[in-house]
């Protein structure tokens, strides 16, 4: 049966579409090899939140969420390439919290990106306590920003002044005996790892979110090997003060220290010594956040483990 | 009369049926959906307040420009089709024609809100596992959004009876977004001087103020809006609705059909 002038049409319009569909996606995958990814990145289109505030016709709760997604994706993308650098990351959040400064989920999970120091964030922990300050402003009675924002000032600047500040200015919020108690530690236990476990014991209890308790376990885990390595040092130095030299093992320092065995890490591997007396972890890559115990030059990467 | 305008009023409805004004559901069913889906997966927990923001904000976008392409198009498309004349060389007047038509709008307006809440409180209990009391304060922005379409709706029918539809569709857009800032107008207004400041004034009054219907990001927070703000915002959503009917009704009266 010959085929109708409508028919033949119809075939050769529905050929050329699925072509032409097939050689734009080729040509735009080209066109996107050939510009570099840095500058399609790294730009925010419209800097000033009053600008986009007043271009989104008052839908700014849906802009807000937008621009957090936006927030999240460059943190991830760029946690995820161990980047170093993230110049975005600070300007997305103001802009996100600006457009809606009741999204307390933007001020406490933007001061764990921005405050860390790379590769675990963005190494900004000034930026993250101006947005936690301007959360407070905003929500003067969620005690939680009140805690991160303690938490900043103890952990990643070690001002434990300003962060016992903190804790007592949420003390005052609602009834959450937990500031006040720290509030009160930080006086006289600031720095010593029983104050960072119970911040990081608060963080884990306080949130309902696996990454951050996912996080939390992290930490802890390291603060125990850091715990751990601090006194397996003295007790190295007590060994060299009587002995006059470095133990020639793990076993002579544990038989000398009269231990039941050769101490453990988190993970159950006993702790190694190097020939100069350095107490080493056996899988330091298994410790993400862990200070002691890393053989020289290792430079940690972010591994986490079930809780 | 009653009977005359609800029954322009139902043809009105029907004839929106009938054009597939209702298949902009589907839209919004696969944007909500889609959108809690997604956002699950690429955002850290407003899946929330993603489904209340982007919900609310489809529902009044859909509905403002269902407002205004309709809207516009109610006048002039009888005009055009020449059915005007047979309804009105019937026991029908021309206010009647004018006010059966804008509650036909509104009421295809309303029913399409209707759905889309479900859509909206749906994709709610999908993502939260369940609803809650604050949840309730969602039919507080849907209701606000319905006060802005019944103005929308006035607004076009006013243009439409004496513009051209796409001048209306225009004009009608225009002021949409105008009294969106017309907060910012009012502002405007506070700080300039004499002659300046009175027709800022001026004009802050006469743009509707679409902004004061917003509610959707207070809501979203689970916050209520006060009884008050209801009571004010239902009244002045009448009041500028009938000021902008009755305009519409007083050019009708006087246009010359022939």
């Amino acid at each position: 049966m010959p085929m109708t002038s409508q028919r033949r049409t119809t075939l050769i319009a529905a050929a050329s579409l699925v072509l032409c569909a097939a050689a734009s996606i080729l040509a735009l995958r080209r066109v996107d090899e050939l510009r570099p990814r840095a500058t399609l990145e790294d730009v925010l289109y419209i800097s000033s939140p009053k600008v986009v505030k007043r271009a989104s016709l008052g839908y700014d709760g849906l802009m807000a969420c937008i621009y957090w997604t936006r927030a999240v994706q460059y943190f991830g993308q760029r946690f995820h390439n161990r980047s170093l650098s993230y110049n975005e990351l600070a300007p997305l959040l103001e802009m996100t919290t600006q457009l809606d400064p009741h999204l307390i989920v933007a001020y406490q999970f933007g001061a764990s990106f921005l405050a860390p120091q790379p590769p675990f964030g963005a190494g900004q922990p000034e930026r993250a306590i101006r947005l936690m300050e301007f959360g407070i402003q905003n929500n003067p009675q969620e005690w939680h920003l009140y805690y991160d924002l303690g938490f900043v000032y103890y952990m990643e600047l070690k001002d434990y002044a300003r962060a016992a500040d903190a804790f007592e200015r949420g003390s005052h919020v609602g009834t959450h005996p937990f500031l006040r108690i720290m509030a009160a530690r930080m006086a006289q236990h600031a720095g010593e790892f029983e104050t960072a476990r119970t911040l990081w014991m608060a963080t884990y209890q306080s949130s309902q979110d696996k990454l951050v308790q996912q996080n939390a376990v992290e930490h802890l885990r390291a603060l125990k090997v850091d715990e751990d390595v601090t006194n397996l040092r003295a007790a190295v130095t007590r060994f060299g003060q009587g002995a006059g030299r470095v133990p020639n093992s793990m076993s002579e320092l544990a038989a000398v220290e009269k231990w039941p065995g050769i101490p453990a890490d988190p993970d159950g591997n006993p702790y190694t010594m190097d020939h100069d007396g350095h107490i080493l972890l056996k899988h330091p890559e298994d410790f993400s956040f862990a200070t002691q115990g890393l053989p020289p030059g290792f430079k940690p990467i972010a591994k986490f483990h079930d809780q | 009369m009653t009977a005359r305008v609800i029954h322009i009023a139902s043809n009105t409805f029907r004839e929106a049926v009938r054009d597939r004004v209702l298949y902009n559901l589907i839209a919004f069913a696969l944007l909500l959906s889609g959108s809690a889906i997604l956002v699950g997966q690429i955002s850290i927990e407003i899946e929330r307040l993603v489904v209340i923001n982007l919900g609310l904000t489809a529902v009044s976008l859909f509905g403002i420009v269902i407002a205004i392409f309709i809207g516009i198009g109610l006048v002039s498309k009888e005009i055009e089709k020449r059915t005007l004349y047979t309804v009105l060389s019937r026991p029908v007047r021309r206010w009647e024609f004018i006010v059966g038509k804008f509650f036909g709008l509104a009421g295809t307006l309303v029913v399409n809100t209707f759905f889309m809440a479900i859509g909206v409180f749906g994709a709610l209990l999908y993502v939260a596992h369940k609803l809650t009391s604050s949840d309730a304060m969602i039919l507080i922005a849907l209701y606000f959004i319905v006060l802005e379409f019944l103005i929308i709706c006035a607004l076009s029918l006013l243009f439409s009876s004496f513009s051209t539809p796409l001048l209306s569709a225009v004009f009608a857009f225009s002021l949409f977004v105008i009294g969106s800032f017309a907060e910012d107008l009012r502002g405007f207004a506070g700080m300039a001087h004499g002659l300046t400041r009175w027709l800022a004034t001026g004009a802050a009054y006469a743009v509707p103020n679409f902004s004061a219907f917003n509610v959707i990001n207070l809501v979203a927070h689970g916050q209520a809006p006060s009884g008050q703000l209801i009571l004010q915002n239902t009244l002045y959503a009448l009041f500028y609705a009938g000021m902008a009917l009755s305009g519409a009704v007083l050019i009708f009266e006087r246009r010359n059909l022939k």
